[in-house]
């Protein structure tokens, strides 16, 4: 007979494994690095530094849109710059999708690419966006089998 | 502020007055390890100064490298009277950062008297060797491919609190983003076997061996004794 809290687990285990590259692969291994400094004293800090990232995407993607908006007078390398610093911060949190888009978004940035550079800013702020929820999920799942009194599973990426 | 035979550090209000501060620790212990950590990204100051607080470091993390040079001292416009005691004894930077580079801000330091001797070690999300190369020749100590992960941070670690640091300085130095992909280089070494002191037949081991207790497994010398350090480099003896 299954408990409340071994579902709980599974379902838990099931969606992180649909996060991994092997998977949709929203997240990297790096997210699972993340999860190591996590501890009683911190016991949040996952969803402290991802909820840092999704505000730095909100920021960064805001400049791009501006930068873009400049309609005749592009300043590319100024895209390419934002471009650059949200491929960092995704690639420090395991936001692998993000980071693959950013690849592709830096390279229309360097070749001045306008419409490469608009579709890829599209696809970005939809793929932060996604991540967002999907974490959202998952931190809630979390959430739920401590309130039902299990421990979280320890499910690396 | 503790006052311990020349070390001192910051007053929080001090930091914080010059900008500086939002990730900055209680007050140091002369024996802690205390490191500044240079990045212009919020999300990687938050995980580098994580990193390196779950390693037991005391952290300092600036934005530029600028604000680093301000905490060290070593801006043009300040004297330094006040900040000539500060401890540091590792300094950690991104390479690409606005204004001034890791690059830039690791010659600064290498310039300096006061802190040429603190190692400084250069991160960066770009593998381009010819970067590498000139971190390493203007005297960094290591090259860190982000994104950084525990393992390298424990790595940093060890190098610090190692008493015999002379024969690292003299080797050959490995690009870490070889050893990261190269299924062949390990970082660490092995593990020895067990040594047992009564496998020993060594004649210069023996002589070492003789003159201490006789042994027994309840007084096996502890790891960092001599005799087990030559018992390890020598584990094909028997």
């Amino acid at each position: 007979m299954d408990t409340l809290v071994a579902q709980l687990q599974r379902q838990f285990r099931d969606y992180t494994i649909s996060l991994s590259p092997g998977f949709f692969g929203f997240l990297d291994d790096q997210f699972t690095e993340l999860k190591k400094l996590q501890d009683e004293c911190s016991p949040d800090f996952v969803a402290e530094v991802v909820s840092l990232f999704f505000e730095d995407c909100e920021k960064l993607i805001g400049n791009m849109a501006r930068a873009l908006d400049q309609t005749g007078n592009v300043d590319f390398s100024l895209v390419g710059s934002s471009v650059h610093q949200l491929k960092g911060s995704s690639s420090s949190v395991g936001a692998k999708r993000v980071k693959g888009l950013c690849v592709t978004f830096k390279e229309c940035c360097d070749s001045q690419n306008f419409e490469g550079c608009v579709r890829c800013l599209q696809q970005v702020d939809i793929e932060y966006k996604s991540l967002k929820a999907k974490l959202q999920d998952l931190f809630n799942l979390e959430q739920q089998i401590v309130q039902a009194g299990g421990r979280i599973p320890q499910v690396d990426i | 502020m503790p006052l311990d035979g020349g070390v001192s550090c910051l007053r929080r209000s001090e930091m914080i007055g010059i900008g500086i501060g939002e990730l900055e620790s209680p007050p140091l212990d002369s024996d802690q390890v205390h490191v500044l950590a240079v990045d212009d990204s919020l999300v990687d100051r938050i995980v580098i100064e994580r990193l390196l607080r779950i390693t037991s470091c005391k952290v300092t993390a600036v934005d530029s490298g600028w604000r680093a040079l301000e905490f060290l001292g070593l801006d043009d416009d300040k004297s330094s009277v006040e900040f000539d005691r500060l401890k540091v004894d590792l300094i950690i930077t991104d390479y690409c950062m606005p204004g001034m580079t890791g690059y830039e801000l690791l010659k600064k330091i290498k310039e300096s008297t006061s802190f040429r001797e603190v190692p400084v070690v250069i991160m960066s999300s770009e593998n381009v060797l010819t970067r590498i190369d000139r971190c390493l020749e203007e005297g960094a100590e290591d090259f860190l491919l982000k994104p950084v992960k525990l393992a390298d941070v424990k790595r940093l670690r060890t190098y610090l609190t190692r008493d015999v640091k002379v024969s690292d300085r003299n080797k050959p130095k490995v690009p870490e983003d070889l050893s990261r992909f190269s299924s062949l280089a390990m970082v660490t070494p092995p593990p020895p076997p067990p040594p047992s002191i009564t496998s020993v037949k060594s004649s210069s081991l023996e002589e070492i061996v003789s003159s201490s207790p006789p042994p027994s497994e309840s007084s096996i010398s502890p790891v960092d004794s001599p005799i087990r350090r030559m018992e390890m480099r020598s584990p094909g003896l028997d």
